[in-house]
């Protein structure tokens, strides 16, 4: 499933990021931070319009991303896994 | 080797505390300015060892790669590979981490390494590391990197001396960056999880204090809640703190006006010392409490890690303006003043949401404009009850309001589908840990906008305020003459020949001379208007005066052009400044004089029709 679609504090694990379009800067930044393959992430809060950003727990760190953003990320849940 | 200089590059992470490191090694010694054809800030200073060697630090922009994705972060990626032009390459790197966050720090640390020149790490933060119970291994840790590790405590005195200590000894050789060492994401990541399952134990992802209060802070409906009281307070400080040390700048400088042309004879020159350069200073030092109690604000909620919050809750909404959620507080600071808000933009990282902020940002209702608002609506719109709650006055005062914010949406909006550059920006915001400002930061910040805001613009403001001043002094009036003097200056020249270009608006040529002075500062408009109507002060008198010779359709176009004009030169002087463009001035000059022309004229118009 993509990270935007995960619902908020279900556990889930990274599966890679997708490029949007060919060089993609949005994606690489993504996995700069830390977004890779086998990565523990949550959703831990969601914005007031819409749930648009989400807030994501990624390692010791969290950051806003916008749904776009995170519709690049593929994420499993443990209990599929 | 004691007397020699040693160049020294600071870089890390966004939110690693390496702007409160340079702080700490380098006090008040610092030199702010740009980089060589950009709008990137350039913070240096220098600090002597205690070997006598003199370290000269350079605090370069935060990143989270050196895969740089902005001009910030390019400068940083150049000057740290020694590509930039007219940087000298540094001796030394010393990159921060902080000691609470090193999964997303130390791949940083790892790529900096790659670049084969000499590295310091420092672990920053290790007070706050140690008392959530993390422990790291810090000599397993340096033989894994192979560079030198020390602990700092950024915010603590002394909390530097082992990096001192380190970076005054002998400069760390470099191993030779082996072929597989160039690696790719996915390695690098794969080696920070070695590092630190190697050398850190970590009790808890996050810190307790900061899950608790971001329970409250991103509430969709607490949250803003809360957004609302902390904005509502910092407006409350800058009317009560800001406006009255403002009023009493203003009349200081005009006491101090008029004891020194007391002293000189009457003519030219006391006029040009009292009204343009005593009047002058006086307009452009009181836009300095202002800016300063907004910065105070504006700092602290950065400090505090609070503004990344509230981009957070508010990012949907100006996203949908084609803005970003960073773009709420300076915006929400030009009500008070658009030029703290202007120079607020720089903690926006994307170039173009910058610009777009700053674009717009004129159009929030500032509190210049309020004396405007105060006479026209005073002596026009009666004070009626509508619907039995409201005041009629009042309505109108929220309409001017709204239509600056209703004109800035649109403007966002138009800009947002008109511009070539349609790709994505992104939000990828971290929110830090929460954090109590240190009071030195906050003062080095003070400092740094207050004296930016002196230095740069003193002399442009204070020379447009003489030429102003010119303008509607000379030529004196002749032999005899029964109008105001400013009648037969350039100015009331002027004023009359613009009176052709505003008489499809309703402006005659009396309010046509007011729009000049009222570039230097829209407050002034009052009094201009106070000596072409010849009453003085500008009390009840002026509203009747007014009530008597123009009509209700000028007035209320008078207003909306008020609300959209492209005035006051010091906004457009900020402009410049922090976007180094002519174009870009030419741009918010050119679109708001189309705007509140258009809106004046559909005012003016409706309104003589149903009058």
């Amino acid at each position: 499933m993509l990270l935007s679609d995960l619902p908020k504090g279900i556990a889930a694990v990274v599966d890679g990021v997708h490029d949007a379009h060919a060089t993609d800067p949005i994606a690489r930044r993504l996995r700069d931070l830390g977004f890779v393959d086998g990565e523990p992430v949550r959703v831990v809060a969601t914005g007031p319009m819409g749930g648009d950003p989400v807030l994501i727990q990624i390692g010791y760190t969290r950051f806003a991303l916008r749904k776009a953003e995170a519709a690049r990320v593929m994420v499993r849940t443990e209990q599929a896994a | 080797m004691s007397a020699s200089t040693l160049r020294i590059a600071l870089v890390g992470n966004p939110n690693c505390g390496k702007t409160a490191l340079f702080n700490q090694l380098t006090g008040g010694r610092q030199k702010v300015a740009n980089y060589a054809g950009v709008t990137v800030e350039r913070k240096e200073g220098r600090f002597t060892a205690p070997s006598g060697r003199v370290l000269q630090i350079l605090d370069l922009p935060g990143t989270y790669s050196l895969d740089a994705t902005s001009p910030d972060e390019q400068i940083t990626r150049d000057v740290c590979a020694g590509d930039f032009p007219g940087e000298a390459p540094p001796d030394l790197i010393v990159c921060v981490a902080d000691a609470t966050n090193l999964r997303l720090h130390l791949r940083f640390v790892l790529e900096v390494k790659q670049l084969g020149r000499p590295v310091v790490l420092a672990l920053n933060m290790m007070d706050t590391a140690r008392q959530r119970g993390i422990r790291i291994d810090v000599a397993e840790l340096q033989r894994r990197l192979g560079v030198p590790v020390v602990e700092t405590v950024a915010v603590k005195r002394d909390g530097a001396r082992e990096l001192i200590a380190r970076v005054d000894g002998e400069v760390p050789v470099v191993a030779p960056v082996a072929a597989e060492d160039a690696a790719s994401h996915a390695d690098l990541h794969a080696q920070v999880r070695e590092l630190l399952a190697a050398t850190v134990s970590m009790p808890r992802a996050t810190a307790e204090i900061d899950d608790a209060l971001d329970r409250w802070a991103l509430h969709p409906v607490f949250g803003l809640l809360i957004l609302a009281v902390v904005m509502f307070l910092v407006f409350q400080a800058v009317y009560f703190v800001g406006k009255p040390i403002t009023d009493a700048i203003g009349d200081g400088f005009g006491w101090m006006g008029e004891q020194v042309s007391a002293w000189m004879p009457a003519g030219p020159l006391q006029s040009l010392v009292n009204d343009g350069l005593f009047g002058g200073l006086g307009t452009v030092l009181g836009f300095l409490p202002e800016i300063l109690v907004l910065f105070l604000f504006i700092i602290v909620l950065e400090e505090s890690g609070y503004l990344p919050r509230a981009a957070f809750l508010l990012d949907r909404l100006m996203l949908s303006v084609g803005l970003t959620g960073r773009s709420f507080i300076p915006l929400l600071s030009s009500f008070a003043c658009a030029i703290p808000g202007i120079m607020g933009t720089r903690s926006i990282t994307d170039p173009r949401d910058r610009l777009a902020t700053i674009l717009i940002a004129p159009l929030m209702t500032c509190s210049a404009r309020l004396p405007v608002y105060a006479l026209l609506i005073g002596a026009f719109i009666p004070a009626r009850r509508v619907l039995g709650v409201f005041n009629l006055p009042g309505l109108v005062l929220f309409a001017l309001y709204l239509a600056g914010i209703l004109g800035a949406m649109l403007v966002g909006w138009v800009m947002k589908h008109i511009r070539r550059d349609k790709s994505e920006h992104a939000l990828m915001m971290e929110l830090p840990s929460y954090r109590l400002p240190k009071l030195r930061d906050v003062a080095i910040g003070l400092y740094e906008r207050g004296m930016i805001f002196i230095k740069r613009l003193t002399g442009v403001i204070l020379g447009l305020t003489v030429l102003m001043w010119f303008l509607s002094t000379f030529p004196g009036p002749p032999e005899g003459a029964t109008q105001p003097a400013i009648e037969y200056s350039f100015a009331g020249y002027i004023g009359r020949a613009l009176q052709y270009v505003f008489a499809p608006i309703g402006f005659n040529w009396q309010i046509s001379l007011a729009l000049i002075p009222a570039f230097a500062a829209r407050e002034t408009a009052v009094a201009a208007l106070a000596t072409v109507y010849l009453v003085g002060g500008d009390g009840g008198g002026l509203g009747e005066a007014l009530a008597g010779q123009i009509s209700l359709a000028s007035a209320l176009s008078l207003l909306v052009w008020f609300a959209y004009a492209p005035q006051c030169m010091s906004t457009l002087a900020i402009i410049k400044r922090e976007t180094d463009s002519w174009r870009n001035v030419a741009i918010s000059f050119g679109y708001m004089f189309v705007m509140a022309y258009a809106a004046s004229f559909i005012v003016y118009q409706v309104a003589r029709m149903l009058s």
